[in-house]
This record gives C-alpha cells, structure tokens and sequence, in this order.
C-alpha cells in the first residue's frame, strides 16, 4: 500500500505562560513537538505497511525547523519525508492548508490511504483532514478508532468511528483519507537504526515553485478565507476555591451538597 | 515577503515581542534589532506589546471573489440521531437567531434525515422562520458526502451569509468538508459568535494553545461565514410552539448508488449518559489508584444523573477506557458540574474542562493545580470522600 502520513509540527503547550504584568503570552524557548494525533498516525502508517507491504510517505507543511517532526517519522521507520516550506506558504488558515497539502499529494502521485491526525494541539480543529479529502475527491473518515480490515482486492477499507453514542462501523472505497483518535495504536519509540537514517537522510523541501500546476492564490494568507484579527488571554476563572474544612467527612459531604444544591443549584 | 514589518529605527530591542509571540517567529540580531522568521502568522500578538509601535501587519490586495451582498441569512444545521434532533441544534438554533435579529436577517434550519419532519417543525418552535428539509432513507444515518453535497447545493441556491453547525464528532466531519467545498472560512469550536455593528461581519471568538489564549477571527471577502460550536457553550432557547415558519421540501442530491461509504455497524456506549451531553461529569484521575477505584466515581456519577470522565492519566495506565477522557487529547466538555477526584489539575485536562459552570476539586495535595481553577475543594482521600457524597445525595435525592 501507499500510504501517505500528514503531519504538523506544534509548539508544545505545557511552555505557555502568561506575563501577570501585561497579561500577554509568554513562549520560554521555542520547544516543538510532533502533534501527538500525527504520531499515532505515523504508527498506524507503518503497521499497515508491515501488514501490505508498500511505502509510508510523511509530509508537513510548515517553516524549515519542521524538518524534525520529519526526521522523527523517519526514525519510527517512515520510508520517505517531504517538507513543504516556503514563504508563500505561510500565514494559512485550514482552507490553504488543505490547499497546499493536497496539491503536493497530487504531485507525490499514487496512494491509497492518506492518515491524519485527529487535529493539532494548538489550532485544534480537524479541518485539514477533511479539507484534503474533499480537494481530492476521495472518502473520508474521522475520528477512526480501529481499522477493522483492509480489502485491497475489493479496494475498501472498514473502520471504527467514535461518535458521542458509541462506535460506527463504516467502510469506504480506497483511496481515501483517515483522520485518528488517540488509543488507535502505541506509536512505537524510533530505534537505533531509524534515528541514524534519519539524521542522514536529506529531506526534500517542496516550495511553492516545486507545485506546479498549483494556482498560488491559493496559498498562505492569500489563499485564506479566515483572519486573526485578535489574540487575547482569556479571563481566569473568578475567584478562590471555598476550600470545605470539617471535622468529618460526612460533614464535609453535607457542607458540599449544600453548595451544590441550594447556592448553585445545580442539582 | 514577511508577514510581520518591522521598522528598524524604532525598535528598541526591549524584547517583549520575542516573549509574547506564541509562535516563537520573533528573535533579536546581532545588533539587538528584532528579526521575524517564516513562522509568523500574522496573528498581530505582538503589535499589542511593542512599546514604540515599530511593528505593523501590512494590508495586503484582496481579490474581491464574491458579490458580498448577494448572501442573506442566518442558517444553522439540525443534526440528528435515529430520528430525534441533538440537543445542540436548537443551541444553535438560539445563537442564530441572535445573529438573525442583529442582523435584521432571517434564520433558516437545514434538516436532513429520514421521517424527521418533526424536527423540522421543532426548527421553527425553537427559532427558525424557514426550514430546508430534505427527507430521504439514504439520509437516515449520517455520511459525510450526502450531507456535505445536499449542504453545498442549499448554500450555493440560497445563499446565507452565515451558517453555523454544533461541533460533535459529525458537525466537525461535515463542516470541515462543507467549507472547503465552498472554499470559505470555517471557524472551529467557537465559545463567542457575535457580529460587528460597523461591518456586519460576524465574529468569532475561539481558544487556541489548549485555551490558554482566545483568538478573534472574521472571514471578511468569503461567503458564508461558518463557524463550529461546542455543546453546552451557549444557552438552550426555550421553545415557543406559537412560532409559525416555512417548511420548504428540498431533494436529496445523491442517490444510495452514488453514495460510496456504508455504514455497517453501530455499537452503543457503555453506560446510560455519554459524557458529550451530561450535564453533571465525576472523573476520577491519577489518585484512583486501579480500575477498581473507579467504582465509587462511578457511583456518585449514578445517583447524580452523571457520566464518568477520567483524565489522561488513568486511561493511559488502562484503568478505564479512552472514550471517557476529557482533556486536550480526550474530550472537551462543558458540564453544569465537573467533580474531579485524585486529579492533579495539568494543563492539558484542564484544557479539556476548565469551562465547566462549577468544579469541584477532591485530592490529597492542597497544592494541586486543580484546587487553582476549582471553585469548592475538599482536601481529602476520594476513597473516603467520594462514598460520603453519594451518601449525602443518596439522601436528599431520595435514591
């Protein structure tokens, strides 16, 4: 199977902090981690291909420091990586997004299963997935806890979904585009040897000029339908806990129920 | 060209852009003169901080695409399950209608399914003064390409300035390819909509960095504006059977043949509240200790009409399945009441909770995070805690 894996390099969030003077974001040092959605990806990639045989691509598009949530793919045993960088292509919401990585797909040329994450940690919205699904005309599935089986003479695949009520069991033609849970698998650690190919390896850097064919209005900001026109922190939650002291537990529980029932009244 | 133009002479090299940018863009050169990198986005963060305005966003030439005034309308998207309209439809059904009045404008429902003409008559009791329904068998079960083609086919007929849809599993799956079909800007899980009185745009406010900084956003030469809204973040309306509104009968766009997935299976939750809806959540973290120590959670979250929620932690070690984590990696819920019992409060649950209307916060650490964004606390081992509770309820709820 060919298998293409996108994925985002993000800022890890545990580094955010707010200036108590000026209220603003504060970034200690600029620590960057692969989405964990796309590791479990990047995993689920490669179990399929020591199932079916075949080759897992991974591609990011992002500044040239994305290079390394590349690097770790290769060294969890992805075969090849492309960086998609350029200036053009910064400053894209989703809509550009999906643009910019379905047209390098098209240029990658065959696949028969594209595998997302589920959303990255810091825009969180899960439109990308299905923004290249639709840019390339294929089925798409998210949210997929499991695949079930891959039929490749009949060229399906059945999976899993979560929804709110349970699981959905669906399946769809190949190619189409997955995008993945948390708990779909263990993303293995990279070996010994995955590492060392990774730090060889030299990784193609697509830039907007490598897609042709591509209409560059629509990348970047250019190509984006949505603005930021603002970032602000949001309101700390009011006030200090009501720290409930007793000499008992069940008093404790009464002065608690209390709270609940007859101050908050939500029960 | 940099997004992000910075006037050299005017900078002072004070630093506080280096510091703010979520982006790690911004860094100072050799001659401690502020330099900006490829991972600018150009959300403006740090045009607020810059002490001597030495940085600015360019305007850039838009192609005007799309004739603007010829989009009217409010509309939001009626999900349905098994013949019976979610809950966060008709949240968006008030939130539309706010837009709508603000507006001057109409707001209209879009309801797909199969014999769910009272959903549409719902529509109108709780807001709507039209409603598309489209009725079909091959509607009945929720797919992506029939819901998004039949979607994409209204919009492109009736043109709505805005369309909002409640971002569950199948709002995002729709929305996501709705929006990009329409090539227009789609907002994610939005906790603030409302529209600009100058412009008449509509702005949406979202988190972002697991909800540790809020972002504006308007998409301003794209039509219709979409925008996601998570359950439980706007009011419920009350429903008024007097309304009186249009049902307009609209054909479904593809047939069963042209329709490649299938759904083959479903399999219910375990347990009686699905942790997207309750309005009441007892989860149960690091302090649980074993699967076992789930059962008095599981208890109080009985008698308390509840579900059970579990932070990362706990579903990691196993002791409970992944559908019942909340947080940045789990789920994201807005409970009238989150009760969290041996949970130490990290970032990444908090992200997932920390709108709940009231927490409460039971842990052995007085120091614990948790205790931070709580607004009742109990410093105690839960396994002694937890059992006084459901007792106390069990009491004054008569269970």
């Amino acid at each position: 199977m060919d298998i293409i894996v996108c994925i985002k390099q993000v800022p890890e969030t545990t580094d955010v902090k707010i200036n108590p003077e000026t209220g603003t974001l504060i970034r200690e040092g600029v620590a960057a981690i692969v989405n964990p959605f796309d590791e479990y990806a990047i995993e689920e990639g490669l179990r399929l291909r020591e199932k079916f045989g075949g080759k897992v691509t991974v591609i990011s598009m992002g500044p040239p420091q994305a290079e390394e949530a590349l690097k770790q793919a290769i060294a969890m045993g992805a075969d090849e990586a492309i960086l998609l960088s350029d200036r053009a292509f910064a400053g894209a919401d989703t809509l550009a997004t999906s643009y910019t990585l379905s047209e390098a797909i098209k240029k990658i040329g065959h696949f028969d299963l594209i595998i997302c994450g589920r959303e990255a940690m810091d825009g969180a919205t899960g439109q990308v997935g299905p923004g290249i699904a639709s840019r390339l005309g294929i089925s798409q599935l998210t949210y997929v806890f499991k695949i079930r089986e891959v039929d490749l003479e009949k060229g399906t695949i059945t999976v899993e979904r979560l929804v709110e009520e349970g699981r959905e069991v669906v399946t769809a033609p190949l190619p189409a585009l997955l995008t993945v849970v948390k708990d779909i698998n263990q993303p293995r650690y990279p070996t010994f040897m995955g590492i060392r190919r990774a730090a060889r390896m030299k990784i193609p850097v697509w830039t907007a000029k490598d897609l042709e064919g591509a209409d560059p209005r629509n990348f970047g900001l250019d190509g984006s339908a949505t603005k930021v026109i603002k970032v602000f922190t949001p309101p700390p939650r009011e006030g200090e806990a009501e720290i409930i002291e007793a000499d008992t537990v069940e008093e404790a529980a009464a002065i608690l129920a209390d709270r609940l029932m007859k101050k908050e009244k939500i029960i | 060209m940099a997004l992000l133009e910075i006037n050299r002479d005017e900078c002072t090299g004070c630093g506080a852009c280096v510091d703010t940018c979520p982006f790690g863009a911004l860094s100072l050169d050799e001659e401690g003169i502020a330099v900006v990198s490829e991972s600018c986005t150009g959300c403006g963060a740090c045009i607020d901080v810059c002490p001597v305005e030495a940085l600015s966003l360019p305007e850039r030439e838009v192609v005007e695409e799309v004739d603007l005034s010829q989009y009217q309308g409010v509309w939001f998207w009626v999900e349905q399950f098994r013949g019976e309209a979610h809950p966060i439809s008709w949240e968006m059904a008030g939130k539309g209608r706010e837009l709508a009045d603000a507006l001057g404008t109409t707001l209209t429902a879009c309801v797909l399914g199969h014999k769910v003409e009272k959903i549409a008559q719902q529509a109108i009791y709780y807001g709507a003064d039209r409603v598309f329904l489209v009725e079909d068998p091959s509607l009945h079960v929720y797919r992506t390409d029939p819901y998004a083609a039949t979607l994409v086919t209204l919009v492109k007929k009736y043109k709505p300035e805005i369309f909002i849809l409640g971002a569950s599993t199948r709002g995002r799956d729709l929305a996501g390819s709705v929006a990009t079909k329409l090539r227009t800007g789609l907002t994610a899980d939005c906790t603030g909509l409302d529209i600009d009185p100058e412009t008449r745009l509509l702005r949406q406010t979202r988190p972002a960095f697991g909800g540790n900084i809020m972002a504006t956003i308007l998409c301003p030469h794209r039509r219709p504006q979409m925008a996601t809204v998570r359950h439980r973040v706007f009011e419920m309306p009350e429903p008024d059977t007097s309304r009186q509104g249009q049902i307009i009968r609209e054909e479904p766009v593809m047939s069963e043949e042209e329709i490649a997935t299938k759904v083959v299976d479903f399999i219910a939750e375990e347990g009686k509240v699905s942790l997207a809806d309750a309005k009441i959540i007892v989860s149960g973290g690091r302090g649980v200790g074993g699967p076992e120590g789930f059962k008095p959670i599981r208890e109080l979250a009985e008698v308390l009409g509840g579900a059970v929620g579990a932070s990362r932690a706990a579903v990691d070690a196993g002791w409970i399945p992944y559908a019942h984590q909340v947080g940045q990696t789990g789920r994201t819920v807005h409970p009238d009441l989150y009760i969290a019992c041996g949970i130490s409060g990290a970032i990444q649950h908090l992200a997932g909770m920390k709108t709940s209307k009231v927490i409460v916060a039971i842990n052995t650490d007085p120091d614990a995070p948790i205790f931070k964004v709580a607004d009742y606390g109990i410093v105690g081992d839960l396994f002694k805690v937890v059992p006084a509770l459901t007792e106390e309820f069990k009491k004054r709820l008569g269970k």
